[in-house]
């Protein structure tokens, strides 16, 4: 068996077996606790109203833009970038395609069905991504408010985030060269580490995020704070 | 330092000749109570953090991404740049204890030491910045963009802090008085009687005490009682003059819970129930809070969680109370030709939604309403809240917090700044002083009793 073979078969099953089972683990586990009924009596009574935050804090309030306007941008960055070369590259699209084919027995129609991005657009994306992670990794290392609140968990899952896209990249430019099959390996080799570091550190936000913000924004409705 | 063995009086007397009320400066502070190890104290703080996780803390600790724009919301950071005063880094010892002892990876954490156990030292270094440094106004809260509630947290880290005994000298000493005495202040049912009865013949106005029945129970804040008497005398003025039978209670007028504001939860509670069974005593139909910030969020969103069941009345702050009546016509107030700003008290807008009333009752008041920038949501905290102002080695914070407040204020140019929370405006008082500035906040209440017109022959 390649390294090649390893990587895209039993590593890749092995990477998405405890992807799986690890985020079922902490979100079930969190999802299990008590959380106490509140007896208070309701300002306004569709409190559900307040999910509406899930949508609003995706954007920061009037009165606090221009202070957190470069991890605003950074962030949104690197993270359109992601996802849009993740779900959208035609290679990555092939792939989905074929797992999506394994369990449902359905064929999907790529190029027809599935959206995908010309290959110079993918490049692209994935360079401004990198660039806008490696921005962020700057200002992580040099605002002082940043630095201090940073742990291991920042800094290795900032790595295992721009591995896949740097490895990547490298495979995309070295398509036919001799090198070609090594680096898909690697590349495939981070996607995997990826997947096994991401419900352990704070990867798991892109869970979180939703139901942090919708638990506050109930909350909040519920006595008429401000969301 | 352990607590010196002499009487409670000698070691905490309180100051109530400034223009804020406190325990008067400690010649030596204690800062550490009780004679307990620091095993025995990472131990209860442990204990404590552990029993408050629950779904939504557990939520809020695993949802946090390290971005630090909680930093740019508060004004501890905004007027000093430091960065140990990210609203978020406050909470560190208490998510370190999360991840270790609690979370869904705790087991692996505890295994490979990934994460430290706390230390006393720890928990030592971050009371400054879990007590003297954090209002719980809860601004943060509106910029996280996990939207992690921080202020609520640090609330729950202050029960810890509290079963650990490490609770700053003064904010614990008036805790353990109104525990002790039912006031933070002084203010005991004695003390609270003699008070009413003098105000009664000063001011020639009936303020009824202990009736056996009534529909309207009225309360008050202890800084009220000891410093703003008028506040007392204005409550009576507008309950008086709309013809509601009402009565203040000796066994229930303190709203003040600094149970809340130390992270006593039995003192909290004992204060919470003293209240809600004063109520039930006399059939009250509604509590009316004083303007006070946390007595609101104490009773109207904690009390009945607090009680275990529904309160059998309903509980609505002065402000909302005012409104009410604004609304229904039967408060008639004289126009007021002022320019005014609101100061939002943090506990009864922001954090208590109770935002709109006091600007309905300025609008029926027709003065000019100026509003600040920000305001409403996001207005700034005075910087006195949360126990703050009480603690007197915060002084010099808390004014650099104050001057972001006059800079405010001052660009509205408005001519009376006012406001709905006794404590935000002794902070104001005291900031006011500190600085020489030429304003003076207001009382919202007190200046609705100064309007009322004349009931009709």
């Amino acid at each position: 068996m390649t390294l090649l073979d390893f990587a895209r078969g039993p590593g890749l099953l092995f990477a998405l077996a405890f992807f799986v089972v690890l985020t079922g683990w902490r979100l079930i586990g969190i999802a299990l606790l008590r959380s106490n009924r509140d007896l208070s009596e309701p300002r306004n009574k569709a409190a559900w109203k307040g999910l509406r935050l899930i949508a609003l804090r995706s954007w920061p309030r009037r009165e606090f833009l221009g202070g957190s306007a470069f991890s605003e941008i950074t962030g949104y960055t690197f993270h359109v970038g992601l996802l849009a070369v993740l779900f959208f590259y035609v290679p990555h699209t092939k792939l989905f395609a074929e797992v999506l084919d394994g369990l449902t027995g359905a064929s999907l129609r790529i190029g027809g069905g599935w959206p995908t991005l010309p290959a110079g657009v993918a490049t692209t994306l994935t360079v401004i991504s990198l660039a806008a992670l490696l921005a962020a990794l700057v200002h992580r290392l040099v605002n002082p408010v940043k630095r201090l609140i940073s742990n291991f968990d920042d800094y290795f899952s900032w790595l295992m985030t721009a591995a896949p896209l740097a490895t990547g990249l490298m495979a995309h430019i070295y398509v036919g060269s001799s090198h070609e099959k090594s680096l898909l390996a690697v590349h495939l080799l981070t996607v995997n580490a990826l997947l096994m570091w991401f419900p352990c550190g704070k990867l798991m936000h892109a869970f979180m995020l939703f139901a942090a913000r919708g638990t506050t924004g109930v909350l909040f409705e519920r006595k008429g704070a401000a969301i | 330092m352990n607590a010196p063995i002499t009487p409670r009086e000698e070691q905490h007397p309180l100051e109530l000749d400034r223009p804020r009320v406190s325990v008067r400066v400690p010649i030596v502070r204690v800062d550490k109570q009780g004679t307990l190890s620091d095993r025995e104290r990472v131990e209860r703080a442990m204990r404590s953090f552990v029993a408050d996780f629950g779904r939504t803390s557990a939520i809020y600790l695993e949802s946090c991404i390290h971005c630090g724009m909680c930093a740019e919301a508060c004004h501890f950071y905004e007027v000093t740049q430091d960065p140990e005063y990210t609203p978020i880094w406050k909470l560190e010892p208490f998510k370190q204890a999360y991840k270790r002892e609690f979370g869904p990876l705790a087991p692996v954490f505890r295994a490979l030491n990934l994460k430290a156990a706390v230390t006393a030292g720890q928990l030592e270094q971050w009371q400054h910045l879990i007590y003297d440094s954090c209002t719980v106004c809860g601004r943060c809260s509106l910029i996280c963009p996990m939207g992690i509630d921080i202020a609520g947290l640090i609330s729950q880290a202050r029960h810890g802090m509290f079963q650990a005994g490490l609770v700053p000298h003064e904010l614990w000493a008036v805790a353990e008085r109104a525990a002790r005495e039912g006031s933070p202040l002084g203010a005991t049912p004695a003390v609270f009687k003699d008070r009413l009865e003098w105000l009664a013949d000063d001011h020639e106005v009936e303020i009824p005490l202990d009736k056996p029945h009534a529909d309207v129970l009225c309360t008050m804040s202890s800084i009220e009682i000891m410093k703003y008497p008028e506040s007392v005398v204005a409550t009576a003025k507008v309950m008086n003059h709309l013809g509601l039978v009402w009565t203040f209670r000796s066994d229930g007028y303190e709203a003040t819970n600094f149970g809340l504001l130390s992270g006593n939860t039995a003192w909290q509670k004992q204060l919470t129930l003293k209240l809600i069974e004063a109520a039930i005593a006399c059939g009250a139909k509604l509590l009316v809070l004083p303007e006070c910030g946390h007595a609101y969020g104490a009773l109207r969103w904690m009390g009945a969680n607090l009680y275990g069941k529904p309160l059998p009345f309903r509980v609505v702050h002065i402000s909302e109370f005012l409104a009410e009546h604004v609304r229904d016509g039967s408060l008639k107030l004289r126009k007021l030709a002022k320019s005014v700003t609101f100061h939002d008290p943090c506990q009864v807008s922001r954090r208590g939604g109770a935002t709109e009333a006091p600007r309905e009752v300025l609008q029926a008041l027709g003065v000019e309403l100026r509003e600040m920038y920000p305001t409403k949501g996001t207005n700034w905290c005075c910087g006195g809240g949360g126990g703050v102002v009480a603690i007197h080695r915060a002084d010099a914070l808390r004014h650099k917090v104050f001057e972001l407040k006059m800079k405010q204020i001052d660009a509205t140019e408005a001519e009376l700044p006012v406001t709905s929370c006794a404590n935000c405006r002794q902070t104001f008082d005291d900031g006011q002083a500190h600085f020489h500035w030429h304003k003076t906040m207001h009382s919202l209440l007190e200046l609705v009793a100064d309007q009322l017109a004349e009931p009709a022959p």
